[in-house]
């Protein structure tokens, strides 16, 4: 570290200010779960109106989640779930220098992504055209009880972040593709990938407690 | 004890590499650092403008210049907002632990240099939000942007909120990078205990950046929905709750008043020892009681809401633990005096506002254990005692800090010495300054003095008048600031590595530092507050004593 070396011992990917590619490593993981632990919190306050209102209204909640497609949600799922397998294969492949299986699985995240987002497309435009809306803009009338229009903010609240986060996932999923078939990623160096990874479980685990909180009350 | 045989350095980071491109895409924690340095002044000087504007009205008991009470509210949201969210929030750890840290861990940056520079022209895209909103109609709801009216006032509202939620996320990623920088650049040999103390504080702040911050985006993106959309969380008519927004809100922004007051501290604890040219008395304890103040910062905030409709038992409860808050402030405080104690004490500027800061967060914080007290508060809630109280905090505390530190860094960030005899001057005349303006404000009240309000009984006149001339005072000692420290970049005399014969690290390199901030990695050969064995010379060379000075 005391010399600014430009040799093999200090390759391309390894910036100026580490002083070896374990610190930057290191570095880069410690700063993804933080990040991680921000974007928690962040949803965080979602969970924490979700709470509130659903300890104030638990009858008009249990109604509500009536009118939301168990099956679509189920596909969504599972769909997400797989999602998280094959960005793990795709890690483990760099590691193994394997950059088609990289490719080939991350392709197949992006898939399973553009499949939930799609399913979700639908299920959205199903809520807008009968009227299961936030606050003014609700005009359905299969619901009883009281402010069924607070459920469908918050829904509308929760998985619009989420779906947000899956968009910006897809984007950071592409990066990294790209970034392997320019070959910049291999087992000596793929700290992107595995960060995109760590950034689409987060995706996936905020998911797996949205679907029982909508979709599975009571 | 600045060397006759100074020189100023050829090359360092304000000319190497030259250009203006180089600095706006610049890498260099340094530059970032300033560059957030001239943003934060500039927004201090329009916050400051409005607050002389709010005081000159106030100076009679009948509405003067503001012909309504809206353009009056106006001006203190605006300069509440600027103040908190473009100011004292990014002040000392965005500009001066920007400059500092890496150097304080002989480390070449931060962790992230890109993110470093991401997150400064975040903040200027949220200031240029803020700005916005300033021009289309400003902002009347107090900076706290309080629900019912914040979502039926028809100021702008929305581009103000989305501006605080854009610079959220500055806030978050300089938080970020300094704690993996913190956790993984240290040189070889500085562990966690050896750390200068301003390192500590910066990192307890960063934590309390990246827990607390998030809740306060996810709160304004409500409000905004709320606004646009009629989302109903925050709506009573629509069977929401306008006080779930004042819980969501403090959630954030009581941590946040220590995001502003623990690198003040940190400061502090660094200046205290090279200015008393003593060892910093009980190193951990300060160190712990930084994170002990993060921790409980975030179990506090219901106090803010004694009055707002919260259970009485929720009351007694955030009552009770406001008052732990003391406790680790307390710990700090004594030990600062106590590093003082028979220390050969030299009252160069960044002490003098050491001392400002002692004096005045003592007021400060006492008096919040008054307003932490359930039945004081009911009696004082909402009133001018509550606005001394959060001044003395806010300004007396982490504003001297940050006057206290840019004085001790200056010569190292620009290689040059500002002129005491001025500096002096100034301190004294913040000092006074202050104390005339917000003590006062004390008095005013616990006489009854609401907040807020633009004209007032005639029989608070004597008071609010003297207020409003310590505020002339206060500007007076900021204007010659200005005046000298600007003079100091073309005149001022050459620092050398070392003026204060500090020992923590980013005073063995010359001034200005090189862009690489070191010619070497620096080596760990004494404590940083071993000032009863280390002795910097003249010369600028350490001179290692046999044996300990006894005190």
């Amino acid at each position: 570290m005391s010399t600014v070396a430009q040799d093999a011992s200090h390759p391309e990917y390894l910036a100026h200010h580490f002083s070896d590619i374990e610190q930057q490593k290191e570095s880069a993981k410690l700063g993804m779960w933080i990040f991680l632990a921000t974007e928690i919190l962040t949803f965080g306050g979602l969970f924490c109106a979700y709470a509130v209102f659903r300890a104030w209204f638990p009858e008009m909640f249990h109604d509500a989640h009536k009118v939301l497609d168990l099956r679509l949600g189920t596909i969504n799922t599972i769909v997400l779930i797989a999602s998280s397998f094959t960005v793990v294969y795709a890690i483990y492949c760099i590691q193994r220098n394997n950059r088609t299986g990289t490719v080939i699985n991350l392709a197949l995240t992006l898939l399973f992504a553009a499949t939930f987002m799609v399913i979700k497309y639908f299920e959205y435009s199903h809520k807008i055209h009968v009227g299961q809306l936030p606050g003014h803009f609700y005009f359905y009338d299969g619901l009883e009880g009281t402010n069924p229009h607070l459920f469908f903010g918050i829904y509308f609240a929760m998985t619009g972040l989420h779906g947000v986060h899956v968009l910006i996932g897809m984007g950071l999923i592409t990066w990294v593709m790209i970034g392997t078939l320019k070959g910049r990623f291999s087992s000596e160096y793929y700290v992107p990938v595995e960060m995109v990874g760590l950034f689409w479980h987060l995706v996936d685990m905020v998911w797996i407690f949205l679907f029982p909180l909508f979709y599975l009350i009571g | 004890m600045s060397t006759a045989t100074a020189t100023f350095p050829q090359k360092h980071y304000l000319n190497d590499p030259p250009g203006l491109k180089s600095w706006l895409f610049t890498l260099d924690h340094k530059r970032i650092g300033l560059m957030y340095f001239f943003a934060i002044m500039f927004f201090f000087t329009i916050g400051g403008i409005l607050a002389m504007l709010i005081r000159l009205e106030l100076l009679t008991p009948q509405g003067d210049f503001f012909q309504s009470g809206d353009t009056y509210n106006q001006m203190f949201t605006l300069h509440g907002a600027i103040m908190i969210f473009l100011f004292i929030i990014p002040s000392i750890p965005a500009a001066l632990g920007n400059f500092v840290l890496p150097l304080m861990l002989g480390a070449k940056d931060v962790a992230f240099p890109r993110l470093n520079l991401a997150s400064f022209y975040i903040y200027v895209v949220g200031s240029i939000f803020c700005i916005y909103s300033i021009v289309t109609g400003a902002v009347d709801t107090g900076w706290t942007f309080y629900t019912p009216y914040s979502t039926s006032t028809t100021t702008s509202v929305v581009s103000m909120t989305s501006g605080v939620f854009v610079l959220g996320f500055s806030s978050i990623l300089t938080g970020l990078n300094f704690i993996v920088t913190v956790h993984k650049l240290r040189a070889p040999g500085l562990t966690w205990f050896k750390l200068p103390l301003f390192v500590w504080g910066l990192y307890a702040t960063a934590i309390i950046q990246i827990l607390a911050t998030p809740v306060l985006a996810i709160t304004l993106l409500l409000l905004i929905l709320e606004r646009t959309l009629g989302i109903g969380i925050f709506d009573p008519a629509l069977g929401g709750d306008p006080v779930l927004y004042q819980h969501f809100f403090w959630f954030y922004s009581h941590p946040a008043v220590y995001i502003m007051i623990l690198p003040g501290m940190g400061i502090i604890s660094e200046t205290v020892s090279v200015f008393s040219h003593k060892k910093i008395f009980g190193y951990k304890f300060i160190a712990f009681s930084s994170l002990g103040i993060a921790f409980v910062s975030f179990l506090v905030w219901g106090h803010h809401m004694f009055t707002s409709g919260q259970s009485e038992l929720a009351a007694m409860i955030f009552s009770f633990l406001t008052f732990f808050v003391g406790i680790p402030s307390g710990i700090k405080v004594f030990n600062w005096v106590t590093t003082m104690y028979k220390g050969n004490i030299s009252l160069e500027a960044p002490m003098l506002y050491t001392l400002s800061f002692l004096f005045l967060f003592c007021i400060g914080g006492f008096t919040g254990i008054f307003l932490g007290a359930l039945s004081v508060d009911v009696h004082l809630h909402d009133t001018y005692f509550v606005v001394a109280h959060f001044h003395y905090v806010m300004m007396g505390g982490t504003v001297m800090a940050f006057l206290a530190g840019v004085h001790y860094w200056w010569p190292k960030i620009w290689g040059r010495m500002y002129s005491e005899f001025w500096a002096a001057i100034a301190a004294f005349l913040i000092f006074v300054g202050f104390n005339m303006t917000f003590f006062t404000q004390f008095v005013l009240g616990s006489q009854g003095m609401p907040r807020r309000y633009y004209t007032y009984l005639d029989q608070y006149q004597p008071l609010h008048g003297f207020s409003s001339i310590g505020s002339w005072v206060l500007g007076l000692g900021f204007l010659i600031m200005a005046f000298y420290l600007v003079g100091s970049l073309f005149k001022g005399k050459i620092a050398g590595n070392n003026p204060w014969g500090a020992l923590s690290w980013e005073w063995s390199t010359t001034s200005p530092p090189p862009h690489h901030n070191f010619e070497t990695v620096p080596e760990m050969t004494h404590g940083f507050y071993d000032y009863d064995t280390v002795l910097v010379n003249e010369h600028g060379e350490k001179v290692y004593k046999e044996e300990p000075v006894s005190v």
